[in-house]
């Protein structure tokens, strides 16, 4: 085989653009030693995440279905609670209280608007991150002086440490700082609904558009500069390139970017709790999932685990209607990829 | 089809691991505690945990006593200066009954919950501890139950500061303070701050607002809410309505203890609620412009002084501890004149001890100190509650939306009462 | 073919219709001063603040005015429990075994996953992804438990281990996705040439992957170098990475919030790893090419 991989990689694009199904080069199928090896190459990611994630996360989950500790009137001592069947679950969903509906000032009460402000948060900071990260990458791609420089500089705001980085925005947009004499403005950045929420994309998108772009840029370096001069040479133009060559050979670095981004902004936690403490418009417009999470380990674990369980099966929902209507699954190998899903 | 098997995936990933767990050991929520009757006698090495020690009095206090018992010597062990990870660091070593935390630093609001929770030594029989030199409400802070389960170290409480070149006499009342904001807006400044953040000192300052005007947030049990009543209304309305009507500026929603005291050292704000820190800086600070404009009185009130939440610290002997009798000693320590003297004139910390408050020579240096006493004397503790968590987060919500405007002052009380009866059934 | 290989990547926009070069220059460098300005000008108040005395903390002037490098100092002085420099070090420490191991495991897992056929890989990637999707806030208590009963609480491996598990999907996906778009009929040749499967793959195949495996590393050293929530709670002060050292920060009075000695100490941990992208930089794009020259 003589092939560059560059021909390789224009050779696959086509394939891709046309459709058509090139003969299977590998011709593998399952065979049982492929299988040893495999399982002997994964073992090591399974048993450490085994030990420090789902082992806890078990612990966590069994916990959620034990009320938390009960205080004794007459000794004003704590008591364990005893098992709770589901009722950490319907106080979560239901906003239950006993038998009354939660009022305002218990955590459950404000569940449903955190998931619906978690999801919003998501969509939006993910949905900005992807753009300018696409754009970013396809800057940082091309060819000019200065450009280390170019790199260095976008990264710069993802190394600084989260804890560093909310300070750092908690102080441009307090009342009296600089955001607003910049702007010549007077805004609420922290106290109001919609200025708190934007507080915390616009720290979110700063921070982390560096991830993305990083991702896309290693995508964009597998394209071949043929694939381009191919489809100049077709005649397309560069929104065509665009969207034709480049999207679909990106894709797979940018759906794990994508997907993981998702999965850490419905879990999002410091930037809000330093920058507006969950604050804001009624006073929970910024709270997310997770400092609901937090707030609840502190009056009761077990209930918090309740909360964590179920911020968990929503998001393992999002990730697999992610999978499916994305085909964020990146794990297929070429084969079996080709034989159509 | 891969969709069904990653779904499987998960479904399968979750039971497997369901199964491994069920063998790993009890769940955390017994409330096992250790053994209060233990250890009392006993003496050696003994660990002292702390949040950040801001301006270095701790580690020369503790070589000190390490200069004098060779024996029982003290380790300090230095936690965050966040309040919450102080909290949530002492929890995890509670619940792992480390015998490592010996004694402790506790903020007051903590105390009733720690000791609810069966982590504090009780500090009767051979640990008990004289408290009659000590403040009252101090001794109340540290007190659940109504047995002791903390030694007071450092007390905090909260002042008016106000701009004496443009008011001469202090207000007196909340009313009196109100009527002066005029002064304010004809020098184009803002009238009164204080901690309305959607944060603990959101709670601080409603507590203030209610205890001032006769309300209470719960009963003496600590446990049963007091808080849906006319003289609460009054409290909560006097905040909501001063919001409402400019006299609190409306970035002041946004103000923790540092943004209102920038800017009233700034000359931006005639009023200010805030803790005897701001003394030392707003005298000092090359930025500011208040200077030797600025005085301080005790909190306004219904008819007199009103009355200040309580802030400060508690030492506590963890029941875990294996020398309880050398952690005693060193609360005596921290308690001790000398020892207290040092807090204040190092540390800025007010002292716990009344007689500290008559000393010619410290209230020559520390002026606030007189008007801090007249607060203290006037002091109601935040909630002594086992549930504070919840019952803070209970407050500070509803208050937050009523200050704001966007539900009323009654409502917003009565959702406070029904979520703090909703906390005290543990939910 | 060599001349194909080693064409830049970026004649990706080579003139086409209308645009003249110029016309194309200037719009790459007015893209670049948009994206140089979005990340240094936040970044640059950070320093602005850094340098600034602590007394005019809220200072507004666009400019350094009252220049000071007290902050510098308070960051490292230790008489005031600031570890900061040991603390520099075990972050280092942290972040380089993390990335290390991390990339190690994800560059086996990866392989299996995008060339090995198994039963059980669709459990396995559900497993490796379900890892990333439980609040980590609630990972905390069980982990303090776990970490306590082995000893494990203020030793450097209790914040490694999970470190590099919290890693671990991220770069099994990552890897993974670069692996399926590589040539692998390469791979394949060089087999028939006589090399074994590790050969193939070690010679072949991982320096194309350079720019994805670069990209991985930097993600994954970041991730560790950013870990704060489980490190506050199970580092003890010998073992604090830089995150855990900078939140004990506190100003000279309770309730003074010590900004500038954070922002102080924002602006030292980010040498590092603008250093290392300085130097990491060509090979994040090299890739390709270098890999092509082989072929």
């Amino acid at each position: 085989m003589t092939v560059t991989s560059g021909e390789a990689v224009a050779d696959k694009a086509r394939e891709e653009a046309s459709g058509t199904t090139p003969p299977d080069a590998g011709g593998r199928r399952l065979d049982p030693g492929q299988a040893r090896r495999a399982w002997w190459l994964v073992t090591p990611t399974v048993v450490g995440l085994s030990v420090v994630i789902i082992y806890p996360v078990v612990k966590a989950m069994v916990m959620s279905f034990q009320k938390d500790e009960q205080l004794d009137p007459t000794t004003g001592v704590f008591i364990t609670g005893g098992p709770a069947g589901f009722s950490n679950y319907t106080h979560w969903l239901a906003q239950q209280c006993g038998t009354v509906s939660c009022p305002t000032g218990n955590l459950a009460a404000s569940f449903w608007s955190t998931v619906y402000i978690t999801f919003m948060f998501t969509v939006i900071t993910v949905v900005i991150e992807v753009t300018l990260g696409m754009w970013f990458a396809m800057i940082m791609n091309k060819n000019f002086r200065g450009r280390a420089l170019l790199r260095a500089s976008v990264l710069i705001p993802w190394a600084i440490p989260t804890a560093v980085t909310a300070k750092l925005w908690y102080f441009i947009f307090a009342y009296d700082g600089i955001a607003n004499k910049l702007f010549h403005t007077q805004i609420l950045w922290t106290g109001d609904k919609w200025p708190a929420r934007f507080a915390i994309i616009i720290a979110d998108v700063w921070k982390t558009t560096p991830f993305m772009a990083l991702l896309i840029l290693a995508g964009l370096q597998l394209i071949s500069a043929d694939v381009y001069e191919a489809a100049k040479v077709d005649g397309a133009s560069a929104w065509q390139r665009f969207i034709h060559i480049t999207l679909p050979l990106v894709r797979p670095a940018l759906m794990v970017a994508v997907l993981f981004r998702t999965l850490d902004v419905l879990r999002m936690y410091d930037l809000p709790a330093i920058l507006t403490g969950g604050g804001g418009g009624d006073g929970n417009d910024t709270t997310t999932l997770s400092i609901l999470v937090v707030e609840q380990i502190r009056a009761g674990f077990n209930s918090a685990a309740a909360l964590s369980t179920i911020t968990f099966l929503i998001i393992f929902l999002v990730a697999f209607i992610f999978v499916k209507f994305l085909g964020a699954n990146v794990v297929e190998t070429q084969e079996s990829q080709r034989k159509g899903k | 089809m891969p969709l069904k098997r990653m779904a499987l995936a998960g479904a399968l990933a979750v039971s497997l691991t369901a199964l491994a767990a069920c063998g790993g050991g009890d769940s955390s929520s017994s409330s096992s505690s250790g053994d209060a009757a233990a250890n009392l006698d006993s003496r050696g090495p003994i660990t002292y945990v702390q949040g950040k020690d801001n301006s270095n009095v701790v580690r020369p206090l503790i070589d000190k006593w390490n200069k004098a018992h060779p024996d029982e010597k003290v380790t300090f062990k230095e936690q965050s200066d966040e309040a919450n990870v102080q909290h949530d660091d002492l929890v995890q070593h509670f619940q792992a009954k480390d015998a490592g935390y010996d004694v402790v630093d506790v903020d007051v609001v903590w105390t009733a919950e720690f000791a609810a929770k069966g982590w504090l030594q009780p500090l009767t029989g051979n640990l008990a501890l004289d408290t009659s030199a000590l403040l009252p409400a101090t001794v109340q802070t540290a007190t659940y139950n109504k047995t002791l389960f903390a030694a007071p170290q450092a007390t905090d409480g909260g002042m008016l500061y106000y701009r004496k070149d443009l008011v001469k006499t202090p207000p007196k009342t909340w009313d009196e303070m109100m009527s002066d904001c005029s002064i304010a807006k004809s020098n184009g400044i803002d009238c009164y701050a204080g901690q309305l953040a959607k944060y603990e000192g959101l709670t601080v300052n409603t507590a203030e607002a209610i205890n001032s005007a006769g309300g209470t947030i719960v009963g003496d049990d600590g446990v049963t809410p007091t808080v849906d009543s006319p003289e609460a209304a009054t409290g909560l309305g006097n905040l909501a309505e001063a919001y409402a009507n400019g006299n609190i500026p409306e970035q002041a929603i946004t103000y923790t203890e540092e943004e209102g005291r920038i800017s009233f050292e700034d000359g931006k704000l005639l009023f200010l609620r805030n803790w005897p820190y701001v003394y030392s800086l707003a005298s000092t600070d090359k930025s500011s412009k208040v200077k030797n404009t600025f005085g301080m009185a005790p909190l306004p009130g219904m008819d007199g002084p009103g009355a200040s939440s309580l802030g400060g610290h508690n030492a506590a002997i963890s029941v875990y501890s294996d020398h309880k009798a050398t952690a005693l000693d060193f609360l005596k320590y921290l308690e001790s004149e000398e020892t207290q003297k040092f807090f204040i004139t190092q540390g800025s910390l007010a002292p716990v001890l009344s007689a500290l408050y008559e000393d010619a020579a410290l209230s020559k240096q520390f002026p606030y100190l007189p008007i801090l006493k007249t607060s203290l004397q006037n002091a109601v503790p935040r909630p002594v509650s086992p549930f504070y968590p919840a019952v803070t987060t209970a407050v500070s919500d509803n208050a937050y939306a009523a200050i704001k405007g966007d539900v009323s002052v009654e409502d917003a009380l009565k959702s406070m009462s029904d979520a703090i009866t909703a906390a005290s059934q543990g939910q | 073919m060599a001349s194909v290989a080693t064409a830049p990547a970026s004649s990706a926009g080579r003139p086409h219709k209308a645009t003249s070069p110029l016309v194309r220059t200037l719009r790459t460098y007015l893209g670049v001063a948009v994206i140089v300005i979005w990340g240094l000008v936040p970044a640059y108040w950070m320093v602005v603040t850094a340098f600034r005395e602590v007394d005019f903390t809220f200072d507004t002037a666009f400019y350094p005015t009252h220049v000071t490098l007290d902050n510098f100092t308070t960051a490292f002085s230790t008489k005031l429990g600031n570890h900061f420099g040991r603390a520099l070090l075990n972050s280092l420490l942290i972040g380089v075994v993390t990335t290390v191991v991390g990339l190690l495991l994800g560059i086996f897992a990866a392989y299996a996953l995008s060339r090995l056929d198994f039963k059980g890989k669709f459990v396995l990637v559900g497993f490796i992804l379900g890892a990333s999707m439980f609040p980590g806030v609630a990972l905390v208590t069980p982990l303090f438990q776990l970490f306590t009963d082995l000893g494990w609480i203020g030793q450097y491996q209790a914040l490694i281990i999970p470190d590099i598990s919290f890693v671990l999907p991220l770069t099994v996906y990552t890897l993974t996705a670069f692996f399926r778009e590589m040539p692998w009929e390469l791979e394949e040749s060089a087999r028939i040439d006589g090399a074994t499967p590790a050969q193939a793959f070690r010679l072949i195949i991982l320096p194309l992957a350079a720019p994805g495996l670069f990209t991985t590393a930097i993600l994954a050293f970041i991730a560790a170098w950013n870990e704060f929530l489980l490190a506050s709670q199970l580092s003890d002060s010998k073992t604090a990475p830089v995150t855990v050292a900078i939140a004990n920060f506190a100003g000279s009075q309770p309730h003074q919030e010590p900004y500038t000695a954070v922002m102080a100490a924002g602006t030292i941990v980010t040498i590092p790893l603008i250093i290392m992208v300085l130097l990491f930089q060509r090979r994040i794009v090299s890739g390709l090419t270098a890999g092509g020259v082989k072929g």
